[in-house]
Order: C-alpha cells, then structure tokens, then sequence
C-alpha cells in the first residue's frame, strides 16, 4: 500500500507517522507542501506539528499550500485522507470536515494518555477493529472540538462521530473529556468516512516500552482494510 | 557621542577594565567599539570571575569528545554516535518577561546543540520560584511553564524531565535553566573554530531587531526597582522560525560546505563573530550593510548588540553559496554574505562604506579581565540535638501528608502534562521519575537524563552540597538502570563582588569537582549565572546538575513504579537518621541550622556500581533513589507510581520512627526484588560490602507499618497530587 506524508513548514510529527507507517507495511513517501501534484496513493496523512507556526489559526496557511489543490482533488475521488493533530486542524480549514477546533477548555497545553471509543466502524478505518476502546495519547492547545447546532446534527445523522473520549470502559462522559470539545469528540468523518480527522496520536503508541502500543491496532486494522 | 568614563560604567565596565580598554587600543574607543568590549568583557561572556576556579573541574574522560569551551559538551556512546548536551541560565529575563525569557532560553539551548550538527532529542528544565505566598510566584510560574512548553512543543523535541522548587530566597530572582540533548553521527560534529582566509561568512536565520540589546549585559548586573524598565532588553521567540531553522542547518550538514558554524546568542553578531575567529586564530570582516534587518535605521551598534533570536553565524567553504542559499531560500529563511575571514586577526567592521570597527580580536577574547576575587570559606555547622520530647506529639501520617503535599516535594505533573513528552515517539520514561528515558531512534540503545539541585544542602555548606548534587544526578542515573557518563552544570549564584556569595560558588565548584572526579563523572559543558541578586538579597546558592547516562539495551531499563505483589523491597545503603537540613527540619520541627547529611563517596560509589550490576543481570524489578523528604516519601512514590501498597519491616536498630522515615542520608536507593532471588542478590550485596536490609514486602494498596502507620495509597495520592493544580487553581 502506498502512503504519502505532507511535510508543511512546522510539521513535527512527519518522522513519528512515516516510521509507523512503514512499520506496519506501507511503503511510504515524504511530500514537501509546495509540490503541485501527489505521487499515486492509496493514503494520504496531514501530520501533527504546528505547521506555520500556529500562526493567523491553526492549520490555516497550510490549508493554503500548493499540495492541497491536489489532496481535495485525492479526497473528492474517495481516497482516504487522514489528518492527525495538527493535520485534523488543517482539515477543518479546507472544510475538508466540518466544525473548528478551539483552544482547550482550560487554555493549557496537554499531553497525555487519553481512552477514545471508536464510534463508527463501517469505514475502511476501522473496518474489523479487534478493540473499540483504544488507550491513546493527546499533545495538543488546540483540540476543543466545535461546530454550529446545523453541523452537529448532520454529523451526528450522518453518523461522522469517528471517536469519543471516554473512560477504560468506554463510558462517554464529561468527566473524561480533556480539552471541553462537543460531545467529547475526538475525531470525526466527512459524509463519505473516507477523511478521518482526530486528535490523538496512534503514531506515538506503537511500541511496549511506550506508554501503550494501542496505536499499532489501529495501523493494523488500517492496513488489513486495504486488502 | 564621544565616548568617556562615564558611558563605560553605564555599559556595566569597571572604572579599572575602561582603562585598560583605552590603554589596549592605545585609543578612545568609539561607541560601537566599546558596546563590543561591554558585551565581551560581562560576566556572561567572558567568565572572568568564575575561569581561574572552572580550571580545577574534572573536564575529560574515555568517552569525552568534547568538553566546556564549545557550544556545548559531547560524549561517546558508541556505534559511530554521539550524544551533544547542554545546560543554560535564562533567569533575569525571565523574571521580567516569564513567557519570552522562559522560551527564549529553551531556543537559545536548542540552538546551541543543532549547532554542533546534532538532532535535538531531548529538552529537560530547572526552575526555581520563590515563596508560594509570594505575591508574583503563582504568574511567574504560569508564565514559565507556559513558555518553556510554547517553544519546545512547537519545535516537536520532548521534554523529558526537569525538577520544580519553591523557596523565598529566589522572591526577587527566579531561576529558569534550560538543557536539550541531541543525537549526532561522530563524524559529523561541527564546531565553532574557523579556518581558512576569504572564507565568506554567512548569515541565517531571523532578520535583525533592536530586541535584547545588552541581555547578555543584564545577565551581569544585579536588580533594582526599576526592572520593568528593562523589558526592551527580554527577546522575544519564534520557535516556528527556529524549527525552519534547524532543518535547514541539518540540511546543510549533511556534505562538508561548512567550515564553522556558531548561534547568535548572548551579545549575537558580537560574540559569535568574535569567538569563531578567536578559535582559529583569524581576523574577520563585517559589512552590516548586507545584515537583513528588521527595522529600519539601525545603527552598527544596534546590529552588533542586538539578541534578536533565531541567527547563526556560517563560515563557508568557497563556491558553496548557491547550493546553502538554496537550502535557505526553500525554508523561507535569510541568508545573507555578510563578510569574510581574514588574516588580519583583527574584528573590522564596516558600514555605510565607513570602518566602525577595528579591534585585534584578542583583546575582545584572551585580553578580557581575569578576577581573582576575594571569597569567604563556610564553616561546617554544628549538628542538631534533638530531644526526644520533640517527636512527641508528631504523628507519622500527619508528617507524611504534609511531606508528600510539600511545593517542594508534591507531584508536578500539572507542570509536565503542558509539555510534550512523547514526540519523535521514543521517550521510553516520561517526567515524574528518577531520570527521563528516550531510545536513540532505531537502535536498542537508550539515554537518561536529569536535572538536580539541592540549594538548601549548597547553602547550609557549600561544599558537601556541591558533592551532594553530583550524587544526586548520578543516583538518578543508576535508579533508571543506566552508566553514568557525564554531566553539564548550570551554576546560579549570587554576586561574585561579595565574599559569602564567592565563597559559596568556590566551595560548592570545589564540591561538584570532588564528587565528579571520584565518580568518574566529568562536566563537559555549562555556564555561570552571577549576579543573582536583588537589593542586596542573594539568591541561595544553587548549581544545577544535567546527568546523562546510557543504557544498553533499553528492555532493561528499571523504573520507579511497584510491579509485583509479594515482591521484596531492599533498602540500600546505611539509615543514620540525618535529620537537619531535612524537609522534616525545616517544615515540621521548623530547624533551619545544622549541617547537610554527609556525603561518603565511596559508599555512593560502590552503592550505584553494585546496583548497575543488580540491575544489569535482570534482577531489579523497580528501583528509586532515596532523596528529599527521606525513605518513607521515597517508598510512597514507588507505591503511588505502580499502584500499589507495602507491609514495611520493623526496622532493627531503630533510633526513633521520625529520623529512620525522614531523615536524609544519602548514597540510598529502595530497589524491588522478587522472592526467589532474595539469596542471590543478598549475597551480591555482601561480596560488595554494600549496606542493606530487608525494608518490606509488595502488598495491595495499603502502606502499613504494624501499629504505627495504616493508609491506602488513595489517601496519599490526594495530599500528593492535589496541591500544585489547587494551588494555581486559586
């Protein structure tokens, strides 16, 4: 399977999402934001960071690079496109996916590990997922998911809702939303469940010796859905 | 303006040093020349109160490649790798302006390892507060921890550890020091000396502003009232520009284009220039026509003294321009030919078609001023006595709970959860434990590192508080399972101009050195911050220590958190009950007096070694050094980390309850054994001639001692956990 990564200026996280990549199987390549056309993919990633700095908004200069004329044009034909982090943030710019995400409910910068229930698994994300509550990891000032009363209810009637912050037992509560995002979402779908934006990273988890390897399932189940 | 006497003292120059400038260049120095000397004659720059004591440090080992005098120290840690480390102060700017001086210093440490080709790998962190009732305490910190996690979350290096205090001698004069860690091939390390004559020398980075014009001058002097006045003189970060910054330079890295390479940090254009000549014994030449600018109008004065952030200064091996500028260009960054090198060995600089400068470079380096200064030696104080009547009406949990939820000692993960911890994705210990761990990317090699300090040990005797800081770093090291390699020291002090303030920086030097030799522990990098004072108070006596240490095979690292049920907990090491200059003293039996706990090199020595090897051969499940707050706060940490309780022996040979749980003798570590290895371990601490005894036994959740103490680890977490986030809460 073949991936590509877009390098904005800023991005942080190209390194982390190319090695897991490759890790599970796809053979990946890196793409500078000012080139015009993407290589042939079967999966394109926006990656975390803070491309251009967070400048103006995040992710909003990079939803005007030159590279994204392409990746709508990838997206519209139905090839999937993940964004992660920052790269979900970009995603919203492009109204790639409906909604903004605000600063965090407390205006601080967390990191930390985070459980999030797979809402929706009638997608070739999660197609097949051996677990439906995942342990994974958050870094982010910027994940306080929002969109107007319209936009929630067709999400919601659409069933875009990809992941919710929950407990270890998958319970949904206030309790265990970290950043006061809607509904305590954590990542969502555009209509057709081929873009995925969400906040945490499967990227960093994917190793024992890290604090989980929860990620690597949800690479596996990616990979296996291409096959 | 003509320059005189007077604007030399203005410029922080001694009546003595502006003499000596004038007798030097046989001349009356015009103003740009002079704001030269100022920002390389300061404190800052030029060491001249610290050098003739820095001398006596252990600088040098097997696995040295590099000690103090570069940007930053490096160190072997074999397969053709090496690991570049560094420590510095950022404390005045700081305290006038948290968010950018905190920031700031993190730029400017990262900087100074990409510097020398390394990817920085980790960032780690030293700040000291004043009194939590202070009432600028609580914004500084946020200011702080908002600064610190603004620039380094941005970049995408980690932060990986770093230590927190409270204490009212820092009310006027907060501590911020900044250390990364960067992973380099060895053959591709760069370095500061220039050579070759009609080398071009290039700028990069930012533009040019009249930001932090004399910072490097501030960092010299002491405060008074009118701090807020020198707000103009904080940078202000963009660390945005500096991740295109560092991924240019790596770019450029990667053939053989670069002949030297410096950052513009303290006094910018100035010393960077300066000391790249001054390394390969050249002269240099600057048009500050061709430096971009920021602002319009600047004068060559400005353009040499400003700190504007973000800037290094490139010589480049001829006809590589285009290929450099195309690297530049592509990350959006300038770059310009600003000068070249030459023979003269002279600093000429040239602008608006005029020479404003023409200053051999010597006298800017290895003429600046060499202070001798007079210094008072700290006598040893007298031991405590303690009656027994004083324990009486203390309860072991009470004390415990106040211990645990101490500023000092209290959990500060609200502090490191604003930090990116975990990207680049091998950060294998997260912040909170012994040391913070990342894997060298793709290898089974890891590294550990830590900060410490311990500044009411340095204040109450200098000496065995310097020692004390060592073992502590290394104690960090052993706990997580690594060899220790070598440190970097970042030494905050008072001023230098009063004895008890020279003196402290001179014994606890002394201190830092005895405990480095012994341990074969060396200081490859560092700096001095002086001048810590405000109205006459002085800050107490405070080196920071950045440990660094390697692991093998990083699937035998050892961390802090309980694993087992049933499992044995050993403590290492002898319990005398040292009590004075204890948390227990100060907060509990309120003693300010008495001497630290002694330091005993051997047994830190042959304590550590013997544990490494415990370690190494598989048999330590959990491990933890015994520090601030004495054995019963250490045993609480491991239980709350793994979620879990102890039945904890009587101990034999007891002197009381209060000075076995909190007293703080050193060269100590708890470590968890299972059962079945007990009479193997036990004999390898014998043949070892290391102390020990058996302290308890895994249990769930409960923390009991049979008719003294009964609590579940819940109740501890909640006097743990809770103040900090109360606390700035509020």
């Amino acid at each position: 399977m073949n991936s590509s990564v877009i390098i904005f200026p800023g991005s942080n996280c190209d390194r982390d999402i190319d090695v897991a990549l490759k890790k599970f199987g796809f053979k990946n390549k890196m793409i500078w934001h000012d080139n015009v056309e993407l290589p042939k993919s079967d999966l394109v990633v926006l990656p975390g960071g803070f491309s251009y700095g967070d400048y103006l908004r995040c992710g909003s200069m990079a939803s005007k690079s030159k590279i994204i004329n392409d990746i709508i044009k990838f997206a519209n034909s139905g090839g999937l496109l993940l964004g992660i982090c920052n790269g979900f943030q970009i995603l919203t710019e492009t109204e790639l996916l409906p909604g903004v995400l605000l600063r965090n409910k407390l205006s601080e910068f967390i990191c930390k590990n985070v459980f999030v229930k797979i809402n929706n698994v009638e997608n070739n994300y999660f197609k097949n997922i051996k677990k439906q509550i995942l342990e994974l990891h958050i870094a982010h000032n910027e994940g306080n998911f929002f969109c107007s009363n319209d936009q929630m209810k067709k999400i919601e009637d659409n069933n875009q809702i990809a992941l919710l912050y929950c407990d270890k037992n998958g319970e949904i509560n206030e309790k265990f939303n970290p950043n006061g995002s809607s509904k305590n979402i954590a990542g969502i779908f555009n209509q057709k469940k081929n873009i995925l934006g969400m906040m945490p990273h499967p990227e960093r988890m994917i190793d024992k010796c890290l604090s989980s390897d929860e990620g690597s399932i949800f690479f596996e189940t990616l990979l296996n859905n291409f096959k | 303006m003509i320059v005189n006497e007077k604007i030399a003292i203005e410029h922080g120059l001694k009546k003595t040093e502006y003499k000596k400038i004038c007798e030097l260049l046989k001349r009356i120095p015009n103003i740009t020349e002079l704001g030269l000397f100022s920002a390389m004659w300061n404190e800052h720059c030029s060491y001249k109160s610290s050098k003739i004591h820095l001398k006596n440090l252990p600088t040098s080992g097997k696995k040295v490649i590099q000690g103090p005098g570069e940007n930053a120290g490096v160190v072997d840690i074999g397969d053709k790798e090496a690991v570049v480390f560094k420590i510095e102060s950022h404390n005045h700017p700081s305290f006038i302006e948290p968010y950018q001086g905190a920031a700031t210093g993190v730029g400017g440490i990262m900087r100074d390892v990409f510097t020398m080709g390394a990817r920085p790998i980790a960032n780690l962190n030293s700040i000291h507060f004043g009194s939590t009732q202070h009432k600028k305490t609580k914004n500084l910190v946020r200011g702080v921890v908002r600064g610190i996690g603004g620039y380094g979350n941005c970049i995408g290096v980690p932060t990986i550890a770093g230590q927190t205090c409270f204490d009212e001698s820092y009310n006027g004069n907060i501590l911020v020091n900044a250390m990364t860690l960067g992973l380099v091939k060895k053959n591709k390390i760069f370095y500061s000396k220039a050579t070759g004559i009609d080398k071009p020398v290039i700028y990069v980075g930012s533009k040019t502003g009249r930001d932090g014009i004399h910072g490097a001058s501030m960092a010299s002097a002491v405060f008074d009232d009118q701090i807020e006045e020198k707000k103009p003189t904080v940078q202000v970060g963009d660390p945005f520009t500096e991740k295109l910054l560092l991924e240019a330079c790596l770019e450029l890295m990667s053939d053989n284009s670069i002949i030297s390479i410096q950052d513009m940090g303290a006094a910018g254009l100035t010393s960077s220039s300066i000391e790249m000549a001054s390394k390969g014994n050249l002269g240099i030449e600057l048009n500050l026509n061709k430096v971009p600018c920021r602002e319009s109008n600047m004068n060559p004065y400005e353009i040499m003294l400003s700190e504007s952030q973000e800037r290094m200064l490139i010589v480049l091996e001829n006809g590589k321009e285009g290929k450099a500028k195309k690297i530049f260009d592509k990350w959006n960054l300038d770059f310009a030919i600003i000068g070249k090198t030459t023979s003269s060995k002279k600093i000429e600089i040239y602008f608006d078609g005029n020479k404003v400068v023409d200053v051999p470079i010597e006298f800017l380096s290895d003429k600046a001023p060499e202070y001798d200064r007079k210094w008072k030696k700290t006598k040893l104080p007298i031991k405590n006595k303690y009656n027994k009547d004083i324990y009486k009406n203390l309860k072991i949990l009470n004390v415990l709970k106040k211990i645990l939820s101490n500023p000092n000692v209290c959990s500060k993960e609200w502090i490191w959860r604003q930090y990116d911890h975990t990207v680049m994705g091998d950060t294998i210990q997260k912040p909170g434990g012994n040391a913070g761990v990342v894997r060298v990317h793709g290898s089974n090699k890891a590294i550990a590192a830590s900060v410490d300090s311990s500044a009411n040990y340095c204040f109450a005797h200098p000496l065995t508080g310097g020692k004390q800081v060592v073992c502590e770093s290394w104690r960090n090291m052993i706990s997580v399972g690594a060899t220790p390699i070598a440190i970097t020291n970042c030494l905050n002090f008072g001023n230098p101009e009063k004895e008890e303030n020279m003196g402290e920086f001179v014994e606890c030097t002394q201190g830092i050195g005895e405990a480095c030799k012994y341990l074969n522990y060396p200081v490859v990098s560092g700096n001095v911050s002086f001048y810590n004072e405000t109205k006459d108070k002085g800050i107490k006596p405070t080196p920071s220590i950045g440990g660094v240490g390697l692991i093998q095979d990083y699937k035998k690292m050892v961390s802090m958190e309980l694993k087992k049920l049933d499992n044995i907990v050993l403590l290492i090491g002898k319990t005398e009950g040292h009590i004075d200059q204890s948390i227990f003293a100060k907060e509990i039996l309120n003693k300010k007096k008495g001497p630290p706990p002694e330091i005993n090199l051997f047994n830190e020595k042959n304590n550590g070694e013997t544990i490494l090897k415990l370690i190494n051969e598989g048999y330590v499940k959990s491990a933890h050094d015994v520090s601030l707050g004495g054995l019963l706060v250490a045993i609480v940490k491991m239980c709350i980390f793994g979620n879990k309780g102890i039945y904890i022996n009587k101990p034999k040979n007891l002197i009381n309850y209060f000075q076995y749980f909190f007293g703080e003798d050193q060269a100590r570590y708890l470590i968890e054994i299972e059962k079945k290895d007990l009479t193997k371990v036990k004999s390898i601490l014998e043949k070892n001639s290391v102390y020990f005894n058996e302290f308890g036994i895994i249990q769930e959740k409960n923390i009991v001692l049979k008719d003294k103490l009964s609590v579940t680890i819940d109740e501890l977490i909640e006097a743990n956990k809770k103040w900090l986030p109360n606390y700035m809460s509020n």
